[in-house]
């Protein structure tokens, strides 16, 4: 019951860290129709900016400044890069985002360097919070949640209840019209771009020290990421928070409870062969859910896209 | 009934829109016609460049490029042709290898059976995974199937290090392409041996894909790449043309995964992961999507750049970002695209009149970028060589990376070059403007 109770803990800690990733993503899809592929990588930049910025000015300023200029950063490539290519379609704007990605992790080797960067939780924050049957819970884990938390709530009061969310949901559908009332939708769409990334670095910021500061961190978390937005219905915020908490949870609760296929298997009548050795199915004998925790989010969309193809809130669109 | 109906399918005669007994019509319309002579040239240069880079490197590099060669038009089929974005078209090529890898390691059924035949084999199972794959895949092209494709990607490289029986795990499954039947008493030994049975499948498989582009279905994928209702309306199904230009490609990337294990003899996780796939989807662009022999020029400089650069530089992976984001802004035709922009000027025979204006502007312009490249360089050896280590070897001069003399030299060849560069490119614009209108007098 305790360890259950530490799991929902861990699998929240990695779904709202997803969720502040998939936000932007899915708020940039519905509003240019494209998956910005670099996403993930602006989260690796604001880890690094972050780390580099703590070295002279402690970790505060570095989540403070760092996800700002990862959002100028965006806005950058938004206004001088994707505009640009916006003009030859979607395709060639995906592959944009694409090499953009590749670019970035690049970029971060040459300038960081391959090795992890020694990017440490702050003292501060750096004891246990309480303890649940002798499983400790790090005060930082309860700082990223009421950060994630914060920022949902956030993001969800400007866009339903400011002046300036109701622009862009018009914006969002109508663009357009939005446009003839006299709004400057270009810079709308900037905006929310440069805003999307910023949220991915505040998740690279705080996510950093716990996950790592390496140049693969971006790869590492970023198909998961689009994973989420795909389970939850392209497009759909509320979509990618369920995504994204499932996802966290199902991989948190698949690592900590060693459940074997071959208990399945013999739960529902089937017979352990005797020569397992030689049987072409010994994989799938001896498989466990700590194995194949890192793929069950693939599973789980493969699933989704066969049998609910607009995803789990998703409207069908043609 | 009456017998006047037609039956089911048939169309009345007046609505058959090309006349059957004009010969030069039903070409155009149907169009299996195609101009042998780029092939029996291909075919002529693929048999006679082993006698002039004779070293067993080269062998090694072609080799790889005519691999790379047969993915990249594989991957074009869906990309050029068909419109849908892959992320994860590896892994058709990964399987198709791994079961050769298999078969090679059947030594019964193997010791039955040639080599040369071996990449049919790759291709049935690149081709029964699209099968699968294709089935709920190609519901949608654009974004959704550049996701789909993405997701199963991942999740097979992710089972490979699971289902070792099959991927073999981490270190991968080899074995040895010698244990075949003797083909007219080839063994494939050597390195020539293999770099013929590659060059032979890379025209083949070439040919073939290029006789499937002409074909009714190679067509409608082209008019469902650009207008999917159209196409519907017209009666096509516009997934099923996706669905077959999908299972095809597939194919084709098997048999490129079947030449990978015949020459390498090893497969790991490498070959099925994003990184694989994201490399094909740079070679395709940067050849350019628009021409069938587009990825062809692509794999063919790619794999001389990658070549060729990974020995001078650790830096060779952010260049050839930098170039593919660059070609992806300002030339979404590729290289290819570059070469046929002159078609024009060569029509009107004022091809000649831009040899001037390219080189006072190209020259500069290479120079200064090569320049940058220079500090770029020192920049990183500056950064991250070994404390202490001061000298560095750049175009083939040592150097210290601390002095600052480099640096004023670098950063001044950097600024006259570009300078120069942007000077000269009006005159280039007007050269180029005048090489592509008719008539007029230089």
């Amino acid at each position: 019951m305790e360890l259950i109770l530490v799991n929902l803990i861990d699998g929240l800690v990695t779904g709202l860290l997803l969720f502040m990733l998939s936000a932007g993503l899915t708020l940039i899809f519905s509003m240019m129709g494209v998956l910005n592929f670099a996403h993930a990588s602006f989260y690796m930049l604001g880890a690094y900016f972050a780390y580099s910025i703590s070295l002279y000015t402690g970790f505060w300023m570095g989540l403070l400044i760092a996800p700002l200029i990862v959002g100028v950063l965006g806005a950058g490539v938004e206004r001088y890069g994707l505009r640009r290519v916006h003009q030859y379609g979607h395709v060639p704007e995906l592959i944009f985002t694409f090499g953009l990605a590749l670019l970035i992790e690049e970029l971060v080797q040459f300038i960081w360097g391959k090795n992890q960067m020694p990017y440490a939780i702050p003292d501060v924050l750096n004891f246990t919070a309480f303890a649940i049957a002798g499983n400790s819970i790090p005060a930082y884990k309860i700082f990223m949640i009421f950060i994630s938390v914060a920022i949902f709530i956030g993001l969800l009061y400007i866009l339903t209840k400011t002046r300036v969310g109701m622009i862009i949901q018009a914006a969002l559908s109508y663009p357009r019209t939005v446009e003839a009332l006299g709004h400057n939708v270009p810079l709308i769409f900037m905006g929310v771009f440069g805003v999307g990334t910023a949220l991915a670095g505040v998740a690279g910021v705080i996510a950093g020290p716990v996950l790592g500061t390496f140049p693969g961190m971006a790869f590492v978390l970023g198909s998961i990421v689009f994973v989420t937005i795909v389970i939850g219905g392209l497009g759909s915020l509320w979509g990618a928070l369920a995504a994204s908490l499932l996802i966290g949870w199902i991989t948190t609760f698949a690592k900590s409870y060693n459940i074997e296929m071959s208990d399945i298997l013999n739960g529902i009548g089937v017979v352990t062969p005797a020569d397992l050795d030689d049987n072409i199915f010994r994989d799938l004998w001896t498989v466990t859910s700590p194995q194949i925790a890192d793929i069950l989010p693939y599973i789980l969309m493969v699933l989704i896209l066969i049998f609910r193809p607009a995803g789990l809130f998703g409207k069908r669109h043609t | 009934m009456s017998n006047t109906e037609l039956p089911k399918g048939a169309r009345p005669e007046e609505q058959i829109t090309t006349d059957p007994s004009r010969a030069a019509q039903r070409m155009r319309a149907g169009s299996m016609t195609l101009t042998m002579l780029p092939w029996i040239v291909a075919a002529i240069l693929l048999a006679m460049l082993p006698y002039i880079f004779t070293s067993n490197s080269a062998l090694t590099i072609m080799n790889q490029m005519w691999i790379t060669v047969v993915f990249a038009l594989a991957y074009n089929m869906l990309l050029g042709q068909g419109g849908m974005l892959s992320f994860g078209h590896a892994v058709y090529a990964g399987v198709g290898g791994f079961a050769c890898m298999h078969i090679m390691n059947m030594s019964d059924f193997f010791a039955s059976f040639p080599l040369p035949v071996l990449p049919v084999f790759g291709g049935l199972f690149g081709m029964g995974l699209a099968l699968i794959v294709g089935s709920f895949s190609t519901r949608n092209a654009g974004t959704v199937f550049a996701m789909i494709s993405l997701g199963v990607g991942e999740l097979i490289a992710a089972c490979s290090v699971i289902i070792v029986a099959f991927f073999g795990g981490e270190e991968g499954i080899s074995g040895d392409r010698t244990y075949a039947m003797p083909f007219f008493g080839n063994e494939f030994l050597q390195q020539i041996n293999v770099y013929y049975l590659t060059a032979f499948w890379m025209l083949l498989s070439a040919g073939l894909m290029y006789l499937w582009s002409r074909t009714p279905v190679g067509r409608m994928a082209n008019a469902v790449r650009d207008n999917p209702e159209r196409a519907e309306f017209l009666g096509y199904s516009a997934r099923w043309v996706r669905f077959f230009s999908f299972v095809a490609s597939g194919f084709f990337a098997g048999v490129s995964g079947a030449l990978f294990a015949i020459n390498y003899e090893i497969l790991t996780e490498e070959n099925l992961n994003t990184a694989s796939s994201g490399v094909i989807l740079l070679v395709t662009f940067l050849g350019g999507v628009g021409f069938f022999f587009g990825p062809i020029i692509g794999a063919i400089v790619f794999t001389l750049v990658q070549t060729v650069l990974s020995l001078q530089t650790e830096l060779w992976a952010f260049y050839a970002g930098t170039l593919f984001v660059l070609t992806v802004m300002f030339f979404p035709g590729g290289l290819a695209g570059l070469l046929m922009m002159h078609v024009p000027a060569f029509r009107l025979g004022k091809a000649g009149g831009l040899i001037v204006p390219y080189l006072k502007t190209l020259l500069p312009g290479a120079i200064g970028v090569l320049a940058v490249c220079g500090l770029v360089e020192m920049v990183f050896h500056v950064r991250h060589a070994s404390t202490g280590d001061h000298e560095m070897t750049l175009f083939w001069t040592t150097f210290d990376s601390h002095a600052i003399l480099p640096w004023v030299i670098f950063i001044g060849v950097a600024v006259i070059g570009l300078g120069i560069a942007r000077t000269t490119a009006p005159a280039l614009r007007d050269a180029w403007n005048e090489a592509n209108t008719a008539g007029g007098s230089a």
